[in-house]
């Protein structure tokens, strides 16, 4: 095929190249996609990658051509590491190196498939040879994850084969920044980051702003704790949020571009450095890109690790080199934000959804969704429930469908108690509500927050107070401290939360915590402390009972705050091991070989360790 | 907790940079000398030397124009920057909700306790430094944590313990890791045969 030499210099360049690589892909005989995305990668897919891309190599037969692509986040990160070979789109899940050679032999070089390694039905046992057949992947809907999972993530070509930057031409060279800007804001497209402030009017302010130069911000500081969404697109997909930003930076009249990411991701780091080298040397970035005359260029700046960075002011000080704390915001940032210049941050999944807007038009994203929330949102589906994974679905599909069909419900068959939704900032949700709609309004009424999509599944063990003294110790830590109330109200709530779970808790403690929930919403600087009381607030509002259970009766229902509860030996599942007995640190356990053994109530310290030690399930918690 | 100090000068291998100066001169240059560049310049500091050396800050500040306070407070700000030498292993474990829910609060008590260290802090032997982290957007494995860049999931109190001192006392960290996952498909078995304790 013409390979590039140089860079584009018009619309035609980057279509001619598209299609030669189409030309090229058409040769193809079998491509097989290596999930290595944040739930593969530990579970040990880049040996299998690596183990695929030798056989590749070394395969005798020449005439065979096949490609291993190393893919991000495939969605089903329960059963990584997922391989999925075409044609025929066979699913394989749980593969490991030593598979390698069996996938080859049979899906490869045959046209069979390895049975032991194919999704099989919990109930019926029937194996399923494609997605297909999972029932984790019915109802999802990829925008922003297009191409995530589908493309080597490494690879700008293979983006731009599957599409990719068609929408920057498109929007080069058709459009009028005033159509970019109206086509997103017809949309309906909010952002992804938490607020779910609608994108277009944000654009338009910036467009409108005075002050030269303008700045294009994309978020990638992922904190909330159990969200992987940013991640996986920015490591998947990286070019997606690059052509959204190039667009959104015509739009408004900006050439220069942050990716402000998490250190803590450094694949991320990795795979958007490169990204944006290559798209630079294609002429995908820098002056006169495609020769359209508009320059647009991309620094990734990476985080220290703090929390409050994700915040759109903290953030800018921190690009600033500056420590990342908030200020007010009256002083809107679209006006004076990084360097005191207009500045357009969005989160990097609204960014990858422009394309796909700009792309296939607004009507078309209008369409999916609800009345207020349009398009689709990616979350990351955890905590207890049985198929942890990556899900984007439409906005409006409910918890239930989202929790039981998708994440096929909860470990154990147990009951389901409540799902967290939006992190630190947002709340839980108990069963009660489990048929409402996901989208920005709901789940605000809800008490809770649609948030980055962090989405945790929790079941009857896990303690409501527990949880919300989890959320505000993280707060507690992750306080900037600039402002009092954040500092010290949040300090406060914590210590009532730790009197409560310690069973210390006295009656007024409730009031004393709504009191400070409600100085926290109207005084603190930014949302980080505005938000704080949130998973206490919502906790206090759905699970009241156990809150009093913690304070008037010292008892901790879900039995998992150490002290409001005790151990118990269950004689008829006792065999008398004496397993228990040994490990005791405090000699509480007596009972004589083979026969069932007792715990002596006043010498137990409720340590937990025969619990945890006990081979046959006979320690209860009572 | 007590305020952290500036670290001692780094005890310095490379023939090179004895000082430790003209690495800093070095990444100065990589960012064109641009003081908005201070946090990607301290995090290849970081990277260099394995913590923010004294000397190395104060070049920084002098090159700069930055007051060594303001230095100072973006190190101690920012959870990534450490002012004292890490040890030779690291462990970063997720404090994330997942994994906090099926129990790493637990794990860490028994880590500090176990090799008396604090989050942040380096043992006395200088063989591990603790770094709990927000979360690794690993949930999947939760609860998990990462032993010099090794992930080890599914996780409980005793096996965490029992992966670091075979870590400790391996030569062959490769060696520690096979037992490790002996151990944890052990665990793994019997965590499946009904309620148990996450």
């Amino acid at each position: 095929m013409k390979t590039l030499v140089g860079k584009f210099e018009s619309f035609t360049d980057l279509e001619q190249y598209r299609s030669a690589l189409k030309d090229r892909a058409a040769g193809v005989d079998c491509v097989i996609r290596v999930c290595c995305g944040p739930g593969c990668i530990p579970k040990g897919a880049s040996k299998v990658y690596e183990a695929f891309r030798q056989a590749a190599e070394e395969a005798d037969d020449k005439t065979v051509s096949v490609v291993p692509k190393l893919t991000g986040c495939q969605g089903l990160c329960e059963c990584g590491p997922i391989v999925t070979l075409d044609p025929g789109g066979i699913f394989y899940q749980h593969v490991q190196e030593g598979d390698v050679a069996e996938i080859w032999r049979e899906s490869v070089l045959g046209s069979g498939v390895v049975d032991r390694l194919l999704h099989h039905d919990e109930k019926t046992g029937q194996a399923a040879r494609t997605t297909e057949g999972v029932p984790f992947y019915q109802g999802h809907q990829r925008i922003a994850l297009a191409l995530c999972g589908v493309i080597d993530a490494r690879s700008i070509d293979d983006y731009i084969a599957a599409g990719g930057y068609q929408a920057l031409a498109k929007a080069l060279g058709s459009m009028k920044p005033e159509e970019v800007l109206d086509e997103v804001y017809r949309s309906g497209l909010r952002g992804r980051g938490g607020g779910g402030f609608l994108t277009g009017r944000k654009w338009r302010s910036a467009r409108e702003a005075h002050g030269e130069p303008k700045f294009v911000i994309a978020n990638g500081d992922e904190g909330d704790p159990g969200a992987f969404m940013d991640r996986a697109l920015m490591e998947g997909a990286p070019h997606a949020v690059i052509e959204g930003m190039i667009i959104g930076g015509y739009a408004i009249g900006s050439s220069n571009g942050y990716i402000y990411v998490r250190d803590e991701y450094p694949i991320a780091v990795q795979r958007l450095r490169d990204a944006v080298a290559k798209a630079r040397e294609m002429g995908l970035l820098g002056e006169n890109i495609l020769g359209s005359g508009f320059s647009f260029d991309i620094r990734i700046s990476r985080g220290g690790g703090a929390f409050v960075c994700g915040e759109s002011t903290a953030l800018m000080a921190s690009l600033e080199g500056r420590v990342g704390e908030p200020r007010a915001k009256y002083v809107h940032t679209v006006e004076f934000g990084f360097r005191n210049k207009p500045s357009l941050l969005n989160n990097v999944e609204t960014w990858a959804n422009v394309p796909a807007i700009i792309g296939r038009g607004a009507d078309w994203f209008a369409g999916i969704g609800t009345a207020k929330s349009k398009g689709t949102k990616v979350f990351s589906l955890v905590g207890k429930v049985k198929n942890t994974g990556l899900v984007e679905v439409p906005m409006g599909m409910t918890l239930r469908q989202i929790i039981y069909q998708i994440g096929g419900g909860i470990r154990g068959d147990r009951p389901f108690k409540a799902v967290q939704t939006g992190g630190p900032s947002g709340g839980c949700i108990p069963a009660a509500y489990l048929d409402e709609a996901v989208d920005f309004d709901r789940l605000t009424e809800l008490g809770s927050m649609m948030g980055s999509g962090g989405m945790i599944v929790m079941d009857e063990d896990t303690c409501m107070v527990n949880i919300a003294r989890y959320f505000l110790r993280f707060l507690k830590e992750e306080s900037c401290g600039k402002c009092t109330p954040c500092r010290e109200g949040i300090a406060q709530m914590l210590h009532i939360l730790d009197e409560i779970v310690g069973g210390r808790g006295t009656s007024g403690d409730l009031e004393r915590l709504q009191e400070l929930a409600v100085l926290l919403e109207d005084t603190a600087l930014c949302a980080l402390g505005k938000t704080a009381a949130n998973p206490v607030l919502s906790t206090v509002r759905y699970f009241r009972d156990e809150y009093q259970e913690h304070i008037e009766n010292h008892r901790c229902p879900a039995k998992e705050c150490r002290g409001l509860f005790r151990y118990q030996i269950d004689a008829a599942a006792c065999t008398g091991c004496g397993v228990c007995r040994k490990k005791c640190p405090v000699e509480a356990i007596t009972g004589k070989k083979k026969e069932p053994h007792l715990i002596d109530a006043d010498k137990c310290t409720n340590c937990g360790t025969c619990f945890d030690v006990c081979r046959f399930a006979a320690v209860k918690k009572v | 907790m007590s305020q952290p100090q500036l670290g001692p000068p780094p005890t310095c291998q490379s023939p090179e940079h004895t000082c430790g100066v003209s690495v800093v001169h070095e990444i100065i240059e990589r960012y064109g000398g641009n003081p908005e560049m201070l946090i990607p310049m301290m995090q290849d500091i970081q990277a260099a030397e394995g913590y923010l050396p004294r000397e190395h800050l104060r070049t920084l500040g002098r090159e700069l124009g930055v007051p060594l306070s303001r230095i100072y407070g973006v190190a101690t700000f920012y959870a990534a920057f450490r002012l004292q030498p890490k040890g030779k292993h690291t462990i970063t474990l997720c404090m994330g909700t997942v994994c906090y829910l099926k129990g790493a609060d637990q794990i860490s008590a028994v880590i500090q306790d176990e090799f008396q260290v604090k989050p942040g802090g380096t043992s006395p032997d200088r063989k591990f430094t603790f770094a709990p982290v927000n979360c690794l957007g690993a949930c999947a494995l939760a609860p998990v944590m990462v032993v010099d860049g090794e992930y080890f999931g599914g996780l409980s109190a005793s096996s965490a313990v029992d992966i670091l001192q075979k870590i400790a006392s391996s030569k062959k960290p490769s060696e520690a890791v096979a037992k490790a996952d002996a151990k944890q498909k052990t665990a793994a078995q019997k965590n499946g045969r009904g309620s148990q304790n996450p």
